[in-house]
């Protein structure tokens, strides 16, 4: 399937940048003009992706977290790549209410909310070697309707 | 961020609009913790009407207030929940601790009724 446009993102691993994140990736996504549920869907997965690099790859120091975003047709695919701490067990993290950071409030379903609102969630990550989370959303409308694509 | 808060008796109102991320949680947690220490406070009602965005660190924030009021025998309400942030509290569980309602009137209605 061909890409139709692709973007990338560098910034700081600073809160304040999550909103900025998940606006940048909706607005990109919008070009495809999908369903204001879908553009929810992926601000909402973004921000969970973005907001784990921030808490728990980079902890108090802070790096650099990376969003690269292709747009196809019918899906985008986005991943949130960060060179921070890494991951012991991906399996174990993605484990609804499981959070290594209780004391900070964390609800641990961050990695269950991005799975139930995109289509598909691949994570990579070794302690040490960062971790690449890659999140597909399909636009069902557009499936539908392919009139519609652009 | 945290907008407005009013206090009725053992119960204070709180409204949050914006957003509500990890960001935006931090400040908003530590604003209802300071009304919280007031220990006369039993039950909480949080109106997000306003309220546009919601991620993870919103349940973690209502989680840890629910925590609060239940070890005083009180609530944890929240009204005007909005159609895209609905899919949030039926993903985590939230339904399970919180009292939904429409209206900050029907949640202290229902409160006081108790």
């Amino acid at each position: 399937m061909e890409v139709r446009n692709e973007m990338k993102l560098e910034f700081m691993s600073k809160s304040q940048n999550e909103a900025f994140a998940r606006v940048t990736v909706a607005a990109f996504a919008a070009q495809n003009d999908p369903t204001l549920d879908e553009i929810a869907d992926i601000k909402t997965a973004v921000s969970e992706a973005v907001t784990n690099a921030i808490i728990h790859a980079y902890e108090t120091n802070y790096g650099i977290v990376e969003i690269i975003a292709r747009l196809y047709d019918t899906k985008i695919i986005v991943e949130v790549i960060d060179e921070g701490k890494g991951i012991e067990n991906v399996e174990k993290a993605r484990e609804p209410l499981f959070t290594s950071k209780p004391e900070l409030e964390r609800s641990g379903m961050g990695f269950t909310i991005m799975e139930t609102f995109m289509d598909e969630v691949e994570v990579e990550s070794a302690p040490g070697m960062g971790t690449r989370v890659k999140l597909v959303k399909y636009f069902k409308s557009l499936v539908l309707e392919p009139e519609r694509r652009y | 961020m945290l907008v407005a808060a009013n206090k009725e008796s053992d119960t204070i109102v709180v409204q949050i609009d914006g957003e509500l991320d990890h960001h935006t949680a931090v400040l908003v947690k530590n604003k209802l913790d300071d009304m919280l220490n007031d220990q006369g406070i039993k039950n909480i009602v949080i109106d997000i009407s306003d309220l546009n965005f919601m991620d993870s660190s919103g349940v973690g924030l209502f989680i840890g207030r629910f925590k609060t009021v239940s070890l005083r025998g009180g609530k944890l309400a929240v009204t005007g929940i909005k159609a895209n942030l609905h899919k949030v509290f039926e993903v985590s569980g939230l339904y399970r601790i919180v009292r939904a309602y429409d209206t900050v009137r029907e949640a202290l209605e229902d409160i006081r009724g108790c």
